[in-house]
């Protein structure tokens, strides 16, 4: 996948870590001194978080919210079709796929909802491309920052405020001046004693350093601060930490045990504002219907335990998830009961403060783009929506301007 | 001739940089692509695995057997990964082995899809075989390779119902370059390329002349009855293809920042119409970006290791295998396990937080188990200088130089914090 690079700015750079990690090296300081000198304020109760859940693969949106009473929907997916009986009713001929039944109790609870027939002008079908046009929230020309890594560096360029739950960063976090950490999902603890000690050090910045190796020193530094704010909720060992079944042998964990990363970080008032969390496996060209079910199972499972576990306390009241895809898929079913690459899909848009309901209208599936849906609806508005009331920022500053926002949350 | 021997080798062993040194960059450049006739020690003490040949599939219904058949083919990638590793870490000509890594991210296919390690293990047979010759063969043996058939649905891909995705990707990712084709390009591709069926028991993979579409298709121009080797012709054909493979070498072995007009022209005409990988990788490491000091590279968590296991005389396999496979997946790099058909990132998004903690711990791992002697012989004021050596580091930083030496006393830790120094996350 193309990525972007976040640029070091030697300037942030230096007013960053210098404090910290230079003095340790300089003054021989040990690790609790430089604990308390890299002290993270927590959040402050009520304020919005933001939850992001990339979907790799690109999601057959026409098989997560079905048109399964469209005769269209049916004629065109003979293998593929769920029946109008299978679906989870949502109103309005559409019904969720039958592995969402959590999801679909949000929808009930009026705590869900659909933005409908996403997508951008003149949709892309590389995975990559498409991926990259989502994740920097630019169409028309390639940026080599993603949306909320320009938002990071709209806002004081911490990237303790947004926060990825794999090893390899988004190109969604990288912002020009600040790049968004990463946490493994277990075992946030440092080496302790002397090694502990070199290894904090060599965090500190070096004259006549190249870019790659700065950044590599810090991620050091940064490392340390998130073991300082975020340590205790990663490393905590109790009952429900279990990561579940579903993590064993997929890279980076699965959704279920990021999500519960992220839960206790949100319950401990951690500082970061935004998570970016995923699942990937989407790519349902062949045999779709089973893998398909068995993915939005797990997604579902995992997604409403975390909505369920957030909506009761006071910090996860505030929170608010959203899920995507790179693009839906074609129409059609192929010869292998699978789907190619397509365009629209739908956004699930979730949480306490969300207005349950459908946005945006639904594709028509007779009046097609050379087999492909029309849009209805821009994803940067789903964006400019999110900053706007999730995270209290001027869209301008991260979209650019004449974006609108969308009636999806209630406050 | 540090990154000679990072980037067109695999990592120095002990001593190799000296050597290097007096021998100088192009005979060293010369030596290392020049295959040896002689057997190659390494390669004969880690001969490949063998598997046996899948069970037949367990009915839907019998989930114990289905469970056991994931938890084995789970084990032979596994034990796949681990072959290979060793494979890098003891070879003494490791050029074919770069390639064959540098092959296996630019046609990325997973076992997670595949599922059999024997048709993985082919695959990285094929690529280690032609990868240093005409990219038209190497091309054209992965267009119907039966792992790649799997992983992008071209089994399955019919004259009644054509399935894009292998279409697709081949242009995108393997040959042209996204903006060379059209969306109708992609779909007259898929026709040409059905028809093809993969017999996992026998391991190969061949064309059905009944689901084949006859054609005629049109794909970039040229219309003709194409099937899946005239197709590779007819993209490899096209003025995109040597500047898209010239693209791929340059930023995985010379640079991020993208070769001038002059330089792309430079080395396609070392590829020339001979299509020769190994050509226009020596004009690559040739130009005068390859030694400029800013063209530094982030090392991949697996030439990070592998640079490891090779300083520290250390085969993968003698780590212990929670350490090895844990190191791995936190690092976010496990081979034969590309996270998608794009392959793996390039550049600065492996240095992140969760990386640094887990190359900390790996390193930890790496100390216990490999062999450090010459550090641990040095006189204690020496060595510092003697692990910078031993692992191949570029001058250290005076930042890291003062946070190492406290650990003078104590050869395992200082070994171990270098492995995790910010000097040895690139290749400088």
């Amino acid at each position: 996948m193309k990525t972007a690079v976040p640029i070091l700015s030697r300037r942030r750079f230096l007013a960053y870590s210098a404090g910290a990690a230079a003095v340790a090296a300089a003054g021989g300081l040990g690790w609790y001194d430089l604990a308390e000198r890299t002290r993270v304020d927590p959040l402050p109760p009520g304020t919005g978080v933001l939850v992001v859940v990339t979907l790799y693969g690109g999601n057959d949106g026409l098989n997560t919210v079905v048109p399964a009473s469209d005769s269209a929907y049916q004629a065109a997916r003979p293998h593929l079709a769920y029946a109008e009986h299978e679906v989870l009713d949502l109103g309005e001929g559409l019904g969720l796929n039958p592995g969402m039944t959590g999801l679909h109790q949000q929808w009930t609870a009026g705590t869900l909802a659909i933005v409908r027939g996403v997508s951008y002008p003149q949709p892309n079908h590389s995975h990559f491309r498409s991926m990259d046009i989502w994740q920097t929230g630019s169409p028309d020309r390639p940026l080599p920052t993603g949306w909320l890594g320009r938002w990071l560096d709209a806002t004081g360029a911490d990237p303790l405020k947004a926060i990825s739950l794999e090893p390899v960063l988004p190109p969604m976090l990288a912002g020009a001046t600040t790049a968004g950490a990463a946490l493994p999902l277990s075992g946030l603890v440092l080496p302790k004693g002397p090694l502990g000690n070199a290894f904090v050090a060599m965090g500190a910045p070096a004259d006549g350093e190249s870019a790659p190796q700065a950044m590599a020193a810090r991620a050091i530094t940064d490392l340390h601060r998130a073991t300082q704010a975020l340590g205790p909720a990663v490393t905590d060992t109790s009952a429900t930490a279990q990561p579940a079944e579903t993590t064993k042998g997929r890279a980076g964990g699965g959704l279920a045990a990021q999500l519960e990363v992220v839960a206790r970080c949100i319950e401990t008032g951690t500082p970061p504002r935004v998570y970016s969390v995923s699942l990937g496996g989407f790519d349902t060209h062949a045999d779709e219907r089973d893998t398909q079910q068995r993915l939005l199972t797990e997604f579902d499972g995992a997604v409403s335990a975390f909505l369920t576990r957030m909506a009761g306390t006071d910090r996860g009241r505030h929170v608010v998830l959203l899920a995507y895809s790179e693009f839906g898929r074609r129409v059609a079913a192929n010869a292998n009961q699978g789907t190619d690459h397509g365009t629209a899909g739908p956004i699930l848009v979730a949480g306490a403060g969300v207005k349950g309901g459908f946005v945006g209208r639904q594709p028509s599936l007779t009046d097609l783009d050379d087999g492909d849906l029309k849009p209805s609806t821009d994803f940067r508005d789903v964006y400019a929506t999110m900053l706007a009331n999730v995270l209290g920022t001027d869209p301008a500053q991260v979209l650019g301007p004449g974006r609108s926002t969308l009636p999806l949350l209630t406050a | 001739m540090r990154r000679l021997l990072q980037r067109v080798g695999l990592g120095p062993r002990p001593g190799e940089l000296d050597a290097a040194a007096t021998a100088g960059f192009d005979a060293t450049l010369a030596a290392l692509t020049t295959p040896s006739r002689a057997p190659d020690a390494g390669v004969v003490a880690t001969p490949p695995p063998s598997f046996p040949p899948p069970p037949p599939v367990p009915g839907k219904n019998d989930l114990a057997a289905r469970r056991a058949l994931l938890a084995q083919e789970a084990t032979q990638s596994r034990q796949l990964a681990i072959w290979w590793l060793d494979r890098m870490a003891a070879v003494e000509q490791p050029f074919p082995e770069r390639l064959t890594w540098f092959w296996h991210g630019h046609f990325a296919t997973s076992a997670q899809k595949v599922r059999f390690a024997t048709l993985m293990y082919e695959q990285n047979a094929a690529q280690r075989r032609l990868g240093g010759g005409d990219f038209r063969a190497l091309a054209q043996a992965m267009i119907v390779d039966p792992a790649m058939l799997i992983w992008l649905d071209g089994a399955g891909n019919t004259a009644a119902h054509p399935n894009e995705n292998l279409a697709r990707e081949f242009m995108e990712l393997f040959t042209l370059g996204v903006g060379d084709y059209t969306e109708t390009d992609v779909r007259q591709a898929a026709r040409a390329l059905t028809g093809w069926g993969v017999n996992v028991a026998a391991g190969t993979s061949a064309a059905e002349p009944r689901r084949h579409d006859p054609g005629p298709e049109t794909v970039l121009g040229a219309t003709g009855a194409f099937d899946a080797a005239s197709l590779v012709d007819v993209l490899l054909a096209r003025p995109a293809s040597p500047r898209f493979v010239a693209g791929r070498v340059w930023t995985r072995f010379v640079s991020d920042t993208p070769p001038d007009a002059a330089t792309l022209d430079a080395l396609t005409t070392a590829y020339g119409p001979g299509h020769d990988v190994t050509a226009l990788l020596r004009a690559a490491v040739g130009t005068p970006a390859f030694r400029d000091p800013a063209s530094v590279l982030v090392r991949q968590p697996v030439d990070w290791l592998v640079g490891a296991l090779r300083a520290l005389r250390l085969p993968a396999s003698k780590l212990p295998a929670a350490a090895l496979q844990g190191g791995l997946t936190g690092l976010g790099q496990v081979p034969f396990h590309p996270p998608n058909v794009g392959g793996w990132p390039a550049g600065a998004s492996w240095l992140t937080t969760a990386a640094a903690l887990a190359r900390v711990k790996f390193a930890q791992a790496l100390v216990t188990a490999g062999d450090i002697t010459p550090v641990a012989d040095a006189p204690v004021g020496g060595r510092v200088e003697a692990t910078a050596a031993l692992l191949g580091l570029p001058d250290l930083t005076a930042r890291t130089r003062s946070a190492l030496a406290p650990l003078a006393g104590n050869p395992p830790e200082l070994v171990a914090a270098a492995l995790a120094s910010p000097e040895n996350a690139v290749s400088a």
